[in-house]
Parts: structure tokens; C-alpha cells; sequence
């Protein structure tokens, strides 16, 4: 199979729906000619026009209002916040209008919109462009959220949030832009809601998310050398979460770290932590859940700061260690 | 207030009498909900626009049902002028499941998507870009509606109108910005928060006309309405009107007025009443006769009854349906 890179599979979705529904459009600031802060709607003007491939003023929260409005009047939009972190100047829009609309009203019309955005940390862009804060939206009810760590994934899951008649904050990571995999020209979608087991293992499950995946996958192909077995699920979407597949993993290994970029304290990994131990995996727990997550601080400039602030290979090797060492 | 006698084009005068009845259905709607949660008998929160009649009244003349709306939290004007049923209304503001949002929503989330209202907003400029949005829908699919976005002074500080207003001047949408100036933001009279004479003002900010107009006279407001929905409709772009009015009562039913005179408040109900300014205009013009116009307010009062009524003679949601509605 052809192989593309992770920004060139976002793209491809788009374009493709975009040729099949003539209700689907995209905005935000500076997705022309300029391809977007990160080049994924490079060429997409050339062959959309600007009328759907629509560049917005520095207006974040009327590109969500907008967003909303049409949405709720037939359109399908996919709007691009050029870094995730400027979510908070969208925020009414998708936390108070796009994610509660339907239940306030009685369960009249729908908000279908995608709002695509740019996160993680890595490029020295320090602390307001790097922030990971999907447990933000996660713990908006109304709002699914999406993030994917692969090509492929990326490509499926986004049409998925196409296709679906809710608000859908889609976190494409900005490191894994350049990652290639293996990616079917044709569309496909992979469903919201259902984990990927990355690499299978029988020792200790690693639940990771986004970038944290690959991280996970290679601190598992060490372990491996010294004869540890190690389980790598990726969850793909927090919202809706598949926690039958997280359950039943643990159930297999006994032993859970969950490990995430976003700061840990108050993040989605203490969520997910916390199903394991009310569901019928807690039996089967032979360690307690350990997290990985960012430390309390901002994202800070300096790169060695910047590699410390977050879990790192090594990091991850050691709780596995630590894990199956407990007694 | 003096009465200009030139209505718009699609206003007859038997419509105009049908306005002056729905402007005591709004007035004598607003009125019933403040004595019920006087009373106890509703819960929550609600804001009144008793005095605000002619605004709502005025623009929806001018909108036909494919076009649209987005409403404020002191909305239930704006609902009933662009077709929501009072029974419905009021249903909803005592939590039954015959009301608007099965009593989910309250008095501000009153939503009707099949009149083009998409929703009162409990965020102040919420409904600002979402007009926006509506808008762009209708330029994109060629659908030649216009969304009418209802926000007060207060609003105009919020950044979100003027995001949406500089967005929707640079596309030149078919939406009309139209400002409820009831001279305070809960408690913020409008000189202390905004060093303009004119909210209307603006416009000159983003580039498109901005009109200020007697908004206790349903004339001006109609006129300036009209004048801004054939400029979007040919697709000259957005206006902002700014109305001048005046809610009689408080902010909402927790408000002991403290920030303005009870003489202040008199003048208006006694000198600019905007349901009195139009009965006497109906009058002189002997459109109606003072015998006629009694017999309208108490049948806009028997409305209201009726809709009580019907609210009271609904079920509760049931609880069952406590979860339902999330997603799509």
C-alpha cells in the first residue's frame, strides 16, 4: 500500500468529502493560498475557491459562531483553529452554543462541525502554542473529541467526524504531521468510540493517546528485550471512550499505566484511571494504575525543558518497571 | 413620539392591528410570568421585556418564516413576534413536555427551528456569530433568506459582536445586527459603559450603515427593518439598527432597581409606551375605534389565559427522557 504522511491523510479526507459534499466547507485563518500555519489545506483553494475554502479574519469565536450557525442551518463546516490553545477564545461557541444546543432545545436540529486543531508540545513554541488541553472538551457533554496518532487513523477518523451530526474537536498533533503510514486511497472511516490495540502484550497495558503512542510503542519494543510484554492501546477518540477494550486489557495484564502529554493533574488519564478501578478490572489490578503526564507547569521555551516537561521513552520504560516489580 | 404614517411594503394596515394585538399578547405573556414567579409557581430565572414591545413586534413584520432569527436571554418577545405559539412559550417556562424544549430549556433557551428561531442565548453576544453562521448558510446555498440577530446594549461590549459583525461586513452576509437598547446592562446604565452617544455608531467601525431609530415606535423600527432586509437581500450585506427602548421591569426577578429613579421609569411607561403611541396612532388614523382596541387587549389577555391554561394542563417530562437529546 501507497504510504503518505499523517498531513497529507487530514487533507486527503477533507478533499475527498469535499468532492462528494457540496455541504461541507472550511475555515479559518490563513488556509488560502498560505496552506494554513502548517501547510494541511496547502492546494485545497486551487481546487475549492475561496468560497469554500473560506480565510477568516483573527476572529476565534467568530469562526466558531459561524461554524455554529451554519451548522445548524444545513451546512457541514470544518473549521481549523491554528493552535489548539487559542480554543479558549472559541470556547463560549463550542462549550455554551455547539455542545448544548441540541439537549436545551428539546432535542431539536444538530451541530455538525469539526473543528480541527494543532496540539502538543516539541517545537519551542512555548507556553501558549504547545498546550494539550483535550480534558477541557472531554468534559463537555455535547462534544466528542478525536485523537488520532496515526496516518491512517487520522484519514478514518476524520471522516468519521465528517459524517457526524455533532460537534467534533479533531487534535491532530503537530510532530506527527510528518509521520508517514500506510493509508488506502479510497475513503474509509473508522468509527468514533472504538480503541486501537497498537501492539499486544501480556504483562502491563499502556494506555497512551496521540503522540504518547508512539512513545509507548518504543518504550514496549525495549521492554521487550528484557523480556516484558507490554500492551499498547490507543483510545483514538476520548469522547466517546471504549472502555470495554481498556477494561478487558487490563483484565488480561493486571498491571495499567496510562500515559498522556497534557499536564497530569486534572487530566484525561485521571478519567481513565478511574474506570478501571469502578469496573470489573479492579479485581484483576496487581499494581496500583500509575499516570504519566506533563508536570504543573506551563509548557516552558528552552528544549531540554521542554523534552522534561513531558513523559519521555525513558519515563515510561521506568513506570513499567516499577509496575511489574510491585508487590 | 410622532407618527410618520408610511409603513412598509408587505405591512398592510390589517396587519398593523394584528401587531398592536400581538404587542399586548408579548406584554400581557411578560406580565403573567412575573407574577407566577412572584408566586412561587416557576422556578428558575426569567427577564421581562414588558416596555420592548414594538422591536420585537416591529422586525418580525418584516420576516417571513424562512428567514431567521437568533434571540437574547429577555427573548420571549422576539419568539412570539416570529411565530412561537404563547401556550408552548409558557408550557416551557413551567417545565412541561409540551413546551418548546420539553422542559429542558427554560425561558432562555426558547428555540423553534421550524420559524427560523434558533435560539434565545443565556451568553450575552452568544447568538451574535451563530447569526453569522445562519447567514453564510443562506449565501452559500443560495437560499435568499435573512437572519435577524436580537442583542442588547450591553452585548455591543461583548468581542464576539464585533467579530461577527466585521465578518459578516467583509462576506457581506444577509444578516442585520439589531441592537435592543434598553439603556442597561443589568445594572450598567449604557453612558457609564460605552463613551459613544450611539451603539449605532459602530457600524462605521466595520463598514457598513448604522441607523438609530425610536424603538418605542414600531413605524421606525419598521421602516429601518425594512431598509436593512432588502439591502441583504440584494446582497449589499449587513446593517446594524439600534433601537432606543426601555424595560419597565427589572433585569431579571431578583432586581430591586437600585441603579435608576422610579421617575425615570414613570416617564417612560407614561410618555413613550410604545403599545399606547401605536393604539393612538390606530385611532386618530381610525384604523380602530377605542372600543375596538379594549376588545383586542382582552383578547391578547384571553391568549394568555388560554396558554396558561395549556401549561398547567400538561405533563412533566418524563424522566426517562433525563438523558436523551445529548447527541444527534
Amino acid at each position: 500500500m501507497r504510504e503518505i504522511t499523517y498531513l497529507e491523510a487530514v487533507r486527503e479526507a477533507m478533499s475527498q468529502e469535499m468532492r462528494i459534499n457540496e455541504d461541507v466547507f472550511i475555515m479559518g485563518e490563513d488556509i488560502g493560498v498560505y496552506g494554513g500555519a502548517f501547510g494541511v489545506t496547502r492546494g485545497m483553494i486551487e481546487e475549492f475557491g475561496p468560497e469554500r475554502v473560506r480565510i477568516t479574519p483573527i476572529s476565534e469565536a467568530a469562526i466558531a459562531g459561524a461554524s455554529v450557525g451554519a451548522a445548524m442551518t444545513g451546512m457541514r463546516p470544518i473549521m481549523e483553529l491554528q493552535f489548539s490553545d487559542f480554543i479558549t477564545i472559541a470556547m463560549d461557541q463550542l462549550v455554551n452554543q455547539a455542545a448544548k444546543n441540541r439537549y436545551m432545545f428539546g432535542g431539536k436540529g444538530k451541530v455538525p462541525m469539526v473543528v480541527r486543531t494543532p496540539s502538543g508540545s516539541g517545537t519551542g513554541a512555548a507556553a501558549q502554542h504547545t498546550q494539550s488541553l483535550e480534558a477541557w472538551v472531554a468534559h463537555v457533554p455535547g462534544l466528542k473529541v478525536v485523537q488520532p496518532s496515526t496516518a491512517y487513523d487520522a484519514k478514518g477518523l476524520l471522516k468519521a467526524a465528517m459524517d457526524d451530526d455533532n460537534p467534533v474537536v479533531f487534535y491532530e498533533h503537530k510532530l506527527l504531521y510528518k509521520a508517514s503510514g500506510e493509508v488506502p486511497e479510497e475513503q474509509y472511516s473508522i468509527p468514533l468510540g472504538v480503541a486501537d490495540v497498537k501492539r499486544e502484550g501480556t504483562d502491563v497495558t499502556i494506555v497512551a493517546t496521540a503522540i504518547m503512542v508512539h512513545k509507548a510503542l518504543e518504550a514496549a519494543a525495549e521492554l521487550e528485550k528484557e523480556g516484558i510484554s507490554v500492551e499498547v492501546i490507543d483510545p483514538r477518540t476520548l469522547v466517546p471512550l471504549d472502555t470495554e477494550t481498556i477494561i478487558k486489557s487490563v483484565k488480561k495484564t493486571g498491571k495499567c499505566i496510562v500515559v498522556h502529554e497534557a499536564v497530569k493533574f486534572g487530566g484525561f488519564g485521571g478519567e481513565i484511571a478511574s474506570i478501571i478501578a469502578e469496573s470489573e478490572a479492579f479485581d484483576y489490578l496487581d499494581a496500583p494504575i500509575r499516570r504519566l503526564g506533563a508536570l504543573w507547569i506551563p509548557m516552558p521555551y528552552h528544549p531540554e525543558m521542554e523534552k522534561a516537561a513531558i513523559p519521555q521513552v525513558p519515563d515510561i520504560i521506568q513506570a513499567v518497571k516499577d509496575t511489574v516489580a510491585f508487590r | 413620539m410622532t407618527v410618520a404614517w408610511k409603513l412598509p411594503e408587505m405591512v398592510t394596515e390589517e396587519k398593523l392591528i394584528e401587531l398592536y394585538h400581538q404587542m399586548w399578547v408579548i406584554r400581557f405573556f411578560d406580565e403573567k410570568v412575573d407574577e407566577f414567579f412572584a408566586k412561587g409557581m416557576i422556578h428558575g430565572t426569567t427577564h421581562l421585556c414588558v416596555g420592548q414591545e414594538a422591536t420585537a413586534a416591529g422586525v418580525g413584520a418584516l420576516l417571513t418564516k424562512e428567514d431567521k432569527i437568533t434571540g437574547t436571554h429577555r427573548g420571549h418577545g422576539q419568539c412570539i413576534a416570529k411565530g412561537a405559539e404563547a401556550s408552548r412559550m409558557m408550557a416551557e417556562l413551567f417545565g412541561r413536555a409540551t413546551g418548546y424544549c420539553k422542559g429542558k430549556g427554560g425561558s432562555m433557551h426558547i428555540a423553534d427551528l421550524e420559524t427560523g428561531n434558533l435560539g434565545a442565548n443565556g451568553i450575552v453576544g452568544g447568538g451574535i456569530p451563530i447569526a453569522v453562521g445562519a447567514a453564510l448558510t443562506s449565501k452559500m446555498k443560495n437560499l435568499g433568506y435573512v437572519t435577524v440577530s436580537y442583542f442588547g446594549d450591553g452585548a455591543s461590549n461583548e468581542g464576539s459582536f464585533h467579530e461577527a459583525v466585521n465578518m459578516a461586513s467583509i462576506w457581506n452576509l444577509p444578516v442585520i445586527f439589531f441592537c435592543e437598547n434598553n439603556q442597561y446592562g443589568m445594572s450598567g446604565p449604557v453612558k457609564e459603559m460605552v463613551n459613544i452617544e450611539n451603539i449605532a455608531d459602530r457600524a462605521v467601525g466595520y463598514g457598513i450603515p448604522g441607523v438609530v431609530v425610536d424603538g418605542n415606535n414600531i413605524f421606525d423600527v419598521m421602516l429601518a427593518t425594512e431598509e436593512a432586509v432588502n439591502r441583504a437581500k440584494r446582497g449589499e450585506g449587513p446593517t446594524l439598527i439600534e433601537a432606543k427602548t426601555y424595560r419597565y421591569k427589572g433585569h431579571s426577578k431578583s432586581d430591586g432597581k437600585k441603579y435608576r429613579t422610579r421617575e425615570e421609569e414613570m416617564d417612560w411607561r407614561k410618555n413613550r409606551d410604545c403599545i399606547q403611541f401605536l393604539e393612538k396612532a390606530l385611532i386618530e388614523k381610525g384604523l380602530i375605534t377605542v372600543e375596538k382596541a379594549r376588545e383586542l387587549e382582552a383578547d391578547a389577555k384571553k391568549v394568555i389565559e388560554d396558554a396558561v391554561e395549556f401549561a398547567l394542563n400538561s405533563p412533566h417530562p418524563s424522566m426517562d427522557t433525563l438523558e436523551e437529546d445529548v447527541y444527534a
